[in-house]
């Protein structure tokens, strides 16, 4: 098997907040190919931040430094803000964790999305209307008319993350980072729009990085997980079933089991994880 | 302690008018957890907002606590339901400081400071009360819903409505907050209406279930019901098979 073509590679990346001593994202390397692959991990463990750094998206009081930083063979810490907001929403698209306070407040949903449109591809403006209602359409939304006369405060929650992923899918870009980009929908939505995201992956050669604490859903989905706790990356699996750290294994412990009903649910030994992660 | 009889929501007018909840009616007893679970879009997060008083544009009737509630609620009847929202940023203010997203609700209600109250309320939901200082921004997306948990505690509410409240943790730390539900539950009595898409949740924390679609109910589960994964109705029935998986 030829190795995939590399997408992102990233070496010893770091990021550091102002006001905390900690490292949010500590000395984390990997390489994304033509692929997808999953990010999982503790609430607060940085993958939200690791998704920023890349995008070069967060605040100023956010140091990032690493050894290797490079999209599609170049490095992006060293571009200019203009040339970042050029490749963000065109090259690289960042779905994000809040979808309804990303979207823009003032304007209705079918404008904006039709806006995605009219960047993207080289269409006119009645055309780039029909292609938004295609692609809302696509990814499950009924009662589209109406929905495209709708302002973001005025859709549900899972309804606004549809509509990021239907502005990322028209932007067709090689990188995707999606920040629980299903977290709000229910099971038979939630398989449209992943497998929405694979055709794009597979249709346009581009490397997905999913960022969910849903890790049924990215085994099932991802060909690669990475496993993160503070802010470090402990162990990358192909097969849940494969986990060895005992974050992981807290973590698959700690999962409801509909067949297996008990009254307390398992939670994280944390000084026996820490004692294995120790930090300067 | 919740009795809805007959409740619908409509948006718009004339010929967008749109009904998104149909005329619902459901009840909920004292220390008893309900679940609702379906589609995305299909009218649950408008039910929760109905019973929490945030919406007015609701039809029918809402009793809580054996009292019926207005479209504008007393100060009373307000406090009585407290709502955690689906996405954190529906309750917290983004350019406030968490001590004071945290201390909002009991000055505004006229309960006292409530300053005294927001390291406690924080360590309740696994925070280091160090983060009274931070914003919301500099929060992860979790951290920020177990901040809503808390907001919506500090009433020392009987009813707690519960939209998607674990949607954004991961697994360990959901299982935390649940516990942590669970705990407050059996501790003061209270009353949950919990929405969620993870059938996996509602199995652990509901006595039983609503199975939304299009703005009714057309399933209502029972735990063992949910335990041998029985279903009543076509839509639930795919509901059950797609995530058993
Ligand atoms: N602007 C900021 N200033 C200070 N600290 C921050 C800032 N943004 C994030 N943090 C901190 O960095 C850590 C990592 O946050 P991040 O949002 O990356 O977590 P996450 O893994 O995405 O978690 P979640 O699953 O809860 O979304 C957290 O402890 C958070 O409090
Ligand atoms: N202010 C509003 N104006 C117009 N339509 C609205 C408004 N609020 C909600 N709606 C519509 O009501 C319907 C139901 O929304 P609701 O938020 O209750 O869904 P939900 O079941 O919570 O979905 P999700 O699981 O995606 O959060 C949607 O079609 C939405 O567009
Ligand atoms: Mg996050
Ligand atoms: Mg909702």
């Amino acid at each position: 098997m030829p190795a995939p073509e590399t997408v992102l590679t990233v070496r010893n990346l770091t990021v550091r907040f102002a006001r905390s001593k900690i490292h949010a994202v500590d000395g984390v390397s990997f390489d994304l190919g033509t692929e997808r692959l999953g990010i999982v991990g503790e609430s607060g463990s940085g993958k939200s931040t690791l998704g920023r750094a890349i995008m070069r998206l967060l605040p100023s009081a956010a140091k990032v430094e690493a050894d290797q930083l490079d999209f599609d063979g170049a490095p992006l810490l060293t571009r200019s803000e203009r040339e970042m907001r050029s490749l963000r929403g065109n090259r690289m698209s960042l779905i994000m964790q809040d979808p309804r306070y990303s979207l823009n407040p003032v304007l209705t949903v079918g404008k904006q999305v039709a806006e995605a449109a009219l960047l993207h591809q080289k269409i006119g403006k009645k055309e780039a209307y029909a292609k938004a209602a295609e692609m809302l359409a696509r990814v499950r939304i009924s009662d589209v008319e109406r929905v495209m006369e709708l302002y973001p405060h005025q859709i549900s929650g899972g309804m606004g993350q549809r509509v990021m992923i239907a502005m990322m899918l028209l932007a067709k870009p090689r990188l995707v980072v999606a920040d629980e980009p299903t977290s709000a929908l229910d099971v038979s939505v939630r398989g449209d729009v992943l497998e929405l995201l694979d055709e794009l992956v597979r249709e346009n050669n581009s490397g997905l990085m999913l960022i969910s604490h849903d890790i049924r859903m990215v085994a099932a989905f991802c060909q690669r997980i990475l496993v993160m706790y503070k802010g470090r990356v402990v162990e990358t699996l192909t097969r849940l079933e494969d986990a060895q750290h005992p974050y992981t294994r807290g973590l698959i412990a700690a999962m409801p089991d509909p067949r297996k009903p008990v009254r307390r649910l398992q939670v994280l030994d944390r000084p026996a994880i820490d004692a294995l992660e120790p930090r300067p | 302690m919740i009795e809805v009889s007959n409740l619908s929501v409509s948006f718009g007018s004339g010929e967008r008018r749109k009904q998104v909840v149909k005329g619902v009616s459901f009840q909920v007893a004292k220390g008893e957890t309900l679940g609702i679970v379906g589609e995305s879009g299909c009218g649950k997060s408008t039910v929760l907002r109905s019973l929490a008083g945030l919406d007015r544009h609701w039809e029918g009737e809402i009793r809580l606590n054996g009292q019926p509630v207005e479209r504008v609620r007393s100060r009373e009847h307000l406090t009585l339901a407290q709502m955690v929202f689906q996405d954190p940023y529906g309750s917290i203010h983004p350019r406030h400081r968490i001590e004071r997203v945290l201390a909002e609700p009991a000055r505004a209600m006229k309960t006292g400071e409530g300053w005294d109250r927001v390291a406690p309320a924080l360590e309740q939901v696994g925070l280091p009360a160090a983060f009274a200082e931070r914003f919301p921004h500099e929060l992860s997306g979790g951290q920020r819903q177990r901040v809503a948990i808390a907001r919506a505690l500090m009433l020392e509410p009987e009813v707690l409505l519960l939209d998607e409240p674990t949607s954004a943790l991961d697994v360990s730390v959901q299982a935390e907050v649940l516990n942590l539900l669970a705990d407050l539950r059996e501790e003061r009595g209270l009353t949950y209406v919990l929405v969620s898409h993870d059938l996996a949740v509602i199995a652990h924390m509901c006595d039983r279930v609503l199975v939304m679609k299009d703005g009714l109910f057309v399933d209502e589960l029972d735990k063992s019901d949910l335990a041998r994964g029985e279903t009543h109705h076509a839509y639930s029935k795919q509901l059950f098979e797609a995530s058993y998986l």
